[in-house]
């Protein structure tokens, strides 16, 4: 074969090459070649959507007396300093609180984790003055720290106690993937950074998980399919302050 | 005659430029602008960058935070990956930082590091990317029915 035949060939077979890849869609062909594009992550030039809402199922039967390893790994995740190390502790920021209760007539105890709850209709974004306070498409409640004046009124309209303050400066201490900054709120975000790499999780259920308590579910709840739209089919669950009409994102069964 | 004015008027602006900026030049020191650590080009020309690369972030910002758009091209991450120094691994801790050299030489103050880490992501992000990904094929591969190629990449 000549120089000239061959580059014919070689041309040819990447065209062959490249229609396959595109039929295929990004699917991987080779050991070690991983795909692109999948099913449930999103490429990173595309917006969320509503077809997603992220939810999470908190089964309290199961979440075990004296484990904080949600809180811890939300803390490692998302850089906030644990409150026990914090020098206020009265003031330190807390995405996510293990809560012990006891019901004063029976005694009985309960466990579970409290944090911000991504409600469909939430106060803090009715609130918010400056918009910083926001709901994106696929259900997630955040902040806008650039648009954030620290004025927490969201702190004072969220039933359920989930946003706090950044009271001192963090000198560089934020994660690269999770900025904070102080006087600006802040609350639980689903670990937003993860999701938006495909991962799927959060810190806190990958560590409820591990810990082999499985007393979290998280997934998307507008999947039919997804493990959390299953366990909530199975059994009964209940909103906190469902008076309050929020819709909310996170359900708890056992409470 | 109007071209005589104009002959002056030039001198005149020549020696006025010359007079105001050389004591400028004495006195305040020109920023150092440290090479990037990675990659040959930046991500348009040094002249569209210096002009403009506050629009660009402030632009993704927004589409990161409310859209959740990830594109690493315009991303301040992208900056620091790149920009950050090799002795302080940082782009703002010292004086002679990428961004802070430029930003005290023009006199303006620089909001994103009250927020934003200085430094590029870590080998445990990096990791956590690799998993992320791990498990798009995973889910992928779920989704399509074909056990063999989860086998394969793993």
């Amino acid at each position: 074969m000549n120089d000239n035949e061959q580059t014919v060939a070689s041309k040819a077979r990447r065209q062959f090459l490249g229609t396959a890849a595109a039929a295929t869609a990004g699917i991987a062909i080779a050991p070690g070649v991983l795909l692109y594009e999948v099913a449930h992550g999103k490429a990173d030039d595309e917006p969320v959507s509503s077809t997603v809402r992220w939810g999470m199922l908190v089964d309290a039967s199961k979440c075990a007396e004296g484990c904080d390893d949600c809180v811890k790994a939300c803390s490692a995740e998302n850089g906030w300093t644990p409150v026990a190390e914090s020098q206020h502790p009265t003031q330190a920021p807390q995405w996510i609180r293990k809560l012990e209760l006891q019901d004063p007539l029976t005694q009985t105890q309960l466990n579970l984790p409290m944090m911000c709850q991504h409600c469909a209709k939430p106060p803090c974004v009715d609130v918010c003055p400056t918009g910083a306070s926001f709901k994106r498409a696929d259900g997630i409640v955040l902040v806008d720290r650039h648009i954030c004046i620290g004025c927490r009124y969201c702190m004072m309209a969220c039933p359920y106690k989930a946003r706090s303050l950044v009271h001192e400066p963090l000198n560089d201490t934020q994660k690269p993937d999770v900025p904070r900054g102080v006087g600006c709120v802040e609350s639980c975000t689903f670990c937003v950074q993860k999701l938006d790499r495909g991962e799927g999780t959060t810190a806190c259920v990958e560590a409820c998980t591990a810990a082999g308590h499985g007393a979290l579910v998280f997934g998307d709840l507008n999947d039919p399919d997804s493990a959390i739209a299953k366990r909530l089919r199975e059994i009964p669950t209940k909103e906190v302050r469902a008076d309050l009409k929020l819709d909310l994102g996170v359900r708890y069964h056992g409470i | 005659m109007w071209q005589r004015v104009r002959r002056w008027a030039l001198i005149a602006l020549a020696f006025l430029a010359w007079a105001g900026i050389a004591p400028a030049q004495a006195g305040a020191p020109k920023p150092v602008i440290e090479r990037a650590a990675k990659g040959d080009r930046c991500v348009e020309d040094t002249a569209f960058m210096r002009r403009n690369h506050m629009e660009l972030l402030k632009h993704h910002r927004d589409e990161t935070v409310h859209l959740g758009i990830r594109t690493r091209k315009y991303s301040l991450k992208g900056c620091i990956d790149c920009h950050a120094s090799k002795e302080t691994g940082s782009v703002a801790a010292a004086k002679d930082d990428f961004c802070v050299s430029c930003h005290a030489y023009a006199a303006v103050k620089i909001d994103c590091f009250d927020c934003h880490s200085t430094k590029p992501q870590g080998a445990a992000q990096a990791t956590a990317r690799l998993d992320g990904a791990r498990k798009r094929l995973a889910d992928a591969t779920r989704a399509l029915g074909m056990k063999d190629i989860v086998g394969v990449a793993r």
